[in-house]
């Protein structure tokens, strides 16, 4: 019975993300940004720059910066796509009366929880790998820069998004529709910044800078993650070449993820949705 | 003594069982519904205050009372969708908290909307993969057929006037095969002909031997269908019981020409009486068995009286449940 409920409704997810525009919108985006970013990396080789023609080597070293870049920007779209999908669902569904008669069936609230999550999941997940091994192959195809565990980096930033859309759903079963996925988007935005800024503070040796990347990447594994995806996507030799005092680079990462933060992650992802599977048992519909 | 003790022992424990067994199955099956002093606040308000009902299997149960007294909450406790602060609930015999409990009811909620994005089939098919029922697509399409939307079965829910939302509601709450349907409000955005096919979906559902809790504005309607009627009044239960019950006492109004004493007397002796003029009113026992006014024509011919017209009323719920909710209020109400 359970299983059929999570089943049932981690479909009428993925059914909803299908049917609706915003997603063939944000598909769109996604294939005009592999089409531009295929025009500008087949650009690459043979630039003229001021300091001559660049060579093959160099050209893959900036092809792995800009990788990282437009990862990135899938990873903005996915995490932006999927906390406005998982915004309005438990407190927007309750206020509109959509889940009235859902939750009036002989259903666990805890149920529809998880197949709503799982839907997302596999929706948010689903497009950063699609989006995300495109964009490899294009840069594959143009430049022929192929990156060191693109496996590795694509599940990073498949896990990415399920923390935020994780976060997202718990915001919306406390806080109204558009409040939740404002509010995910921000913090996920605010922890990148937090990151960058604590990468500074890391070249420029000040701790107390440095701290504050490293706790909001505890509290929002975020950007955690988002670097541990970098350090997959990104040539190895780009940092020797940038040498010692990159850390302020946002679009390099210099160490692999330790299993012990995936492990914090994995925490953080079963108590966030631990916390909304009791908010919204609790709730009044 | 060893060896023939367990089974000389078991022989009559096993009668005593299957006797037990017996005595639960001869049981009549539990109420479809079942309350009892459920309370909820919300904030320093409260909503529902000690309210205490059931609805017997079968039975057409309608829900009375005026806006803000507490209907919509009791019917959101008994689904489980809002948590009570005190009180128990039971349907179709399992605890309210047991969400199998609903593998059996449907809910038209008051506040009605259905997946957009879904057509009406569609909505009827999640319906009754979620209440784990084994409904055929025919029969999903008859349900269709009964609200008036087969025609509609493949459009999108998001094109649907609200009437056909409500429509498609009343299908959902029946098409998972529920041995109880409670509906909420179930024609705020019918027209007269919708009022009237709901009237009539409630009656079949009667006669299939469905329990059915209806909520709703339209005494007339409540009138018409119900068998009982819980009145609700700020949260509590202002009354309650068969229409017989409620609407007990009735009248017969007759015109009438030279009564003298005798008739006067005669009127009397039938029941309550008053006059205006030439009309009397008389009060009729809840017992009568259509003898009394016969009777009492009969005898007022014999004595002389000139009969122009006799005519049978009845107090009509509506003025029931206003004598009702104005008793109760006393005079802190407008």
């Amino acid at each position: 019975m359970t299983a059929r409920t999570v089943l049932t409704i981690a479909g009428l997810t993925l059914r909803e993300a299908a049917r609706r525009r915003v997603v063939w919108a944000l598909l769109a985006l996604t294939v005009v940004l592999l089409a531009l970013s295929a025009w500008g990396f087949s650009k690459l080789v043979g630039l003229d720059t001021e300091f001559g023609t660049m060579t093959s080597g160099e050209a893959r070293l900036v092809a792995s910066l800009l990788l990282n870049l437009i990862m990135f920007g899938l990873s903005l779209i996915a995490a932006i796509g999927t906390a406005f999908l998982a915004g309005p669902t438990l407190a927007g569904e309750l206020e509109s009366g959509q889940a009235l008669v859902l939750l009036a069936r002989p259903v666990r609230r805890s149920s529809v929880l998880l197949g709503k999550w799982l839907g997302l999941v596999a929706f948010g997940s689903g497009y950063v790998v699609l989006a995300g091994l495109a964009q490899i192959l294009v840069v594959g195809a143009t430049v022929g820069y192929w990156p060191p565990a693109p496996a590795t980096g694509l599940a990073l930033l498949a896990a990415e998004t399920v923390v935020l859309l994780t976060l997202a759903l718990l915001l919306s079963s406390v806080v109204s529709t558009m409040a939740s996925g404002i509010v995910a988007v921000g913090l996920f935005g605010a922890t990148w910044v937090a990151g960058v800024v604590g990468g500074i503070g890391g070249a420029l040796g000040n701790e107390g800078v440095e701290s504050v990347g490293t706790v909001s990447r505890v509290l929002l594994p975020t950007d955690g993650l988002w670097r541990g995806a970098m350090n997959a996507f990104q040539d190895p030799i780009a940092l020797v070449q940038m040498g010692p005092g990159e850390g302020g680079f946002p679009f390099l990462s210099e160490a692999a993820l330790s299993p012990a933060y995936l492990a914090w992650a994995a925490v953080w992802i079963a108590m966030v949705w631990g916390l909304t599977a009791l908010s919204f048992s609790r709730r009044d519909a | 003594m060893s060896t023939a003790g367990p089974s000389a022992v078991a022989g009559p424990d096993d009668v005593a069982v299957r006797a037990a067994a017996q005595l639960v199955r001869d049981l009549p099956p539990a109420p479809a519904l079942w309350c009892d002093g459920l309370r909820k606040r919300y904030g320093r308000r409260t909503a529902v205050d000690g309210v205490s009902l059931s609805v017997g299997r079968g039975e057409v149960v309608g829900l009375l009372g005026p806006n803000g007294a507490g209907k919509t909450t009791v019917i959101k406790m008994l689904l489980g969708l809002v948590r009570p602060d005190a009180g128990e609930v039971m349907v179709l015999g399992r605890p309210g908290s047991d969400p199998a409990a609903r593998a059996r009811v449907g809910y038209l909620p008051e506040l009605f909307r259905y997946q957009p994005w879904l057509t009406a089939a569609e909505v009827l098919e999640l319906h009754v993969r979620l209440s784990g029922a084994d409904v055929p697509a025919v029969e999903r399409h008859g349900c269709l057929e009964l609200v008036g939307l087969a025609a509609r079965a493949g459009d999108r829910v998001g094109g649907f006037s609200k009437g056909m939302q409500q429509r498609l509601g009343l299908a959902v709450a029946l098409v998972a095969r529920p041995e109880l349907v409670v509906l909420d409000e179930p024609t705020s955005a019918l027209d007269p002909l919708g009022r009237a096919d709901v009237r009539d979906v409630v009656l079949s559902l009667k006669e299939r031997g469905v329990a059915v809790l209806l909520n709703s504005h339209l005494i007339g309607e409540v009138e018409r269908v119900c068998d009982r009627v819980v009145v609700l009044d700020r949260g509590t239960v202002a009354a309650s019981g068969t229409l017989a019950e409620l609407l007990g006492r009735r009248e017969v109004r007759l015109h009438l020409g030279s009564v003298g004493p005798e008739g006067q007397a005669r009127l009397a002796a039938a029941g309550p009486l008053e006059r205006e003029g030439a009309w009397f009113t008389v009060g009729l026992p809840a017992e009568d068995d259509g003898t009394t006014v016969p009777d009492l024509v009969a005898d007022l011919v014999a004595l002389g009286v000139r009969v122009h017209a006799v005519e049978p009323t009845r107090i009509s719920l509506e003025e029931r449940l206003l004598g009702i909710l104005r008793a109760n209020s006393g005079d802190g109400r407008p």
